[in-house]
């Protein structure tokens, strides 16, 4: 699903923000990268959603080669990758309806499936109660989940998140996990940038760490037990209210 | 009555030309969307639903929105108000009675036969009630009859004189600085060496109008241009004010077309609206001219009254104004999207 050869990436300023970088992430794996901060792992996501070229080598994703891609082909790329971004990047002056409802927008779904779809993915996240409101006056956690239903709303074949927990206390970053593991067991592709070694660790799945923009792992070393007990995906949703009557994001 | 449809007709065409312009920006972007759109379906239902959308964002800035519609809507008035000055011009000179009369005189090389034969086809044409054609004995008995030259004539032992058509022309069909361009037409023809209206003030009639039709397209393309600018940049800084939504737009996958199309329905909005009060100002302006006029006819003794917009006059304006607006901000979001990227 995810193919980095011979990655390298030097911004204008000259800075080398990735060199080297080979790694493959299959279809339906889940996968953390990790590393402190400055290692390169937001720089690594911005290659996959095409927000940055690399200066060196390939990345295949989905079958789209990102390096040789044209600018009429980007469109229909991100239309297949949820991405949830550190600064959420959310328009603040719709309504958290209007945010989770973009990506359906674009793709043309008919108004019934938008309002469905749209409140499906809010309810995943706990924020149905929120649907009117505009993002700005939503908690920086709630804007971060407001982020997640628009990634998975359109339920793309692969979603990449970066720091999708930086904002959230403990408790909420392990259920938000869940959430992740949850699309993953569906069929997702997931790919997880997080500096939170702790949480990652405790999560028991595969691991690349990033460091000064190389990886130190690189054959990775994968723990074949899945998630722990506490964190197994039987729990369908965050949300306890409409865990019953939402029983996950079954495509 | 007939003839002022006639005119009409002809200014619209002229009109066309500079509309052309415009909706051609308009059906490049329909090319270039549609295999953008491809897999994406957007039903008509929702195009309609974001049509309005778009006007309830232009409400929401009443005053910027009303400023460059009242921008547009003078623009517009402007070539709107002489295409309709144009046709009562011509109107007036449909106020002639009778016929009118041309004469083709030939090629010298051109036989009487030839000449029988062209008369015979140009009666055919629309245009034309009769042809007559005049052998060159039969020109010369003419002009003999018609002239003092008698005298002169009768020195020279052959005769100058060329075979000759003499039409007569229908003004019930078309004005008569139309069948003065029609006349023109006949210059062409290879036959015919020298065309003419016997008429000698519907010649000078059709030069005025000719020039002044030249002059309204000129100014009707200027002010199109005005148009389109004004559009274009009021687009260009409402694009700069939505960066932020345009890149993430593109960061969730939307494509070119779907970012341009709510800026093209404000253009289109703008256009709409510029056109509508065009009119309305011309209106305004025969109303305040009608009664100056009346009475200025009625001193030379004629029942004359200011015509007013023909229905493709409207129709016209509405679509130039739809037309300009559009290409105005497709322009502007043409040149300004490639710029923004998501960071
Ligand atoms: N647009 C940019 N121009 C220049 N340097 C950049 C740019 N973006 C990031 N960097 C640098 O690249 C390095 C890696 O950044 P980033 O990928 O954001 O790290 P991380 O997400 O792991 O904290 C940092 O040293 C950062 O300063
Ligand atoms: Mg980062």
């Amino acid at each position: 699903m995810i193919e980095f050869q011979q990655v390298r990436k030097r911004y204008a300023n000259g800075h080398e923000a990735l060199a080297n970088i080979n790694f493959t992430v299959e279809r339906g794996e889940m996968a953390f990268v990790t590393g402190r901060s400055g290692a390169g792992k937001s720089t690594m996501l911005k290659l996959l959603a095409l927000i940055e070229r690399p200066s060196d080598g390939e990345i295949i994703v989905n079958g789209h080669q990102l390096n040789k891609i044209t600018p009429r082909q980007i469109p229909s790329y991100r239309r297949g990758v949820g991405v949830i971004f550190q600064d959420h990047k959310l328009l603040n002056d719709r309504t958290v309806f209007d945010n989770v409802a973009l990506p359906l927008v674009i793709a043309g779904a008919p108004h019934r499936e938008i309002n469905r779809r749209v409140q499906a993915a809010l309810s995943k996240v706990d924020l149905l109660s929120k649907l009117r409101q505009n993002p700005g006056s939503l908690s920086t956690g709630e804007q971060q989940r407001v982020g997640i239903a628009r990634a998975v709303v359109n339920k793309p074949p692969l979603i990449l998140a970066d720091e999708p927990t930086g904002n959230l206390d403990p408790e909420l970053s392990l259920e938000v996990m869940r959430l992740f593991a949850n699309f993953n067991h569906i069929g997702a592709t997931v790919l997880i940038v997080s500096h939170d070694q702790l949480l990652v660790e405790q999560l028991g799945q595969r691991r690349l760490m990033l460091h000064e923009g190389r990886l130190k792992n690189a054959p990775m070393v994968r723990t074949t037990g899945g998630l722990p007990p506490g964190v197994a995906p039987a729990m369908p949703s965050v949300n306890p209210r409409s865990a019953g009557r939402n029983p996950g994001a079954k495509r | 009555m007939a003839a002022k449809k006639g005119a009409v007709k002809k200014a619209a065409v002229k009109k066309s030309a500079v509309k052309r312009g415009a909706s051609r920006g308009v059906s490049a972007q329909k090319a270039s969307a549609s295999p953008v759109l491809a897999g994406v379906k957007v039903d008509s239902m929702r195009r309609a639903q974001m049509l309005m959308y778009s006007l309830g964002r232009l409400t929401a800035q009443p005053f910027t929105t009303a400023l460059i519609i009242a921008v547009v809507g003078v623009a517009l008035a402007l070539p709107v108000a002489f295409s309709v000055l144009l046709a009562n011009l011509d109107e007036a000179g449909a106020r002639s009675d009778g016929r009118v009369q041309a004469s083709l005189f030939l090629e010298e090389r051109i036989s009487d036969e030839r000449a029988t034969t062209l008369a015979v086809q140009l009666e055919k044409k629309p245009e034309v009630l009769a042809a007559r054609a005049l052998s060159r004995e039969q020109s010369l008995t003419e002009f003999r009859e018609l002239s003092d030259f008698d005298a002169a004539l009768a020195l020279l032992d052959e005769n100058p004189l060329p075979a000759t058509i003499i039409l007569s022309l229908n003004d019930q069909i078309q004005s008569p600085t139309a069948l003065a361009g029609f006349v023109h037409e006949l210059q062409r023809l290879p036959e015919v060496e020298v065309a003419q209206l016997d008429e000698l003030w519907l010649q000078r009639l059709f030069a005025i109008v000719s020039l002044l039709k030249r002059a309204a397209l000129l100014i009707a393309i200027m002010l199109g241009v005005a148009v389109t600018i004004v559009v274009g940049t009021t687009i260009g800084l409402e694009i700069q004010n939505r960066r932020d939504e345009i890149a993430v737009t593109k960061l969730v996958g939307g494509t070119d077309a779907f970012i341009r199309r709510p800026f093209l329905y404000s253009g289109l909005w703008y256009g709409l609206g510029g056109g509508l009060l065009a009119i309305v100002l011309v209106f305004i302006a025969l109303f305040a001219l009608g009664g100056p006029v009346n009475q200025l006819a009625s001193l030379y003794g004629s029942d004359y009254r200011l015509g007013g917009l023909s229905l493709l006059q409207f129709l016209g304006t509405l679509l130039a104004g739809a037309g300009l607006g559009m290409l105005g901000s497709w322009l502007a979001v043409s040149r300004q999207l490639k710029d923004i990227q998501p960071d």
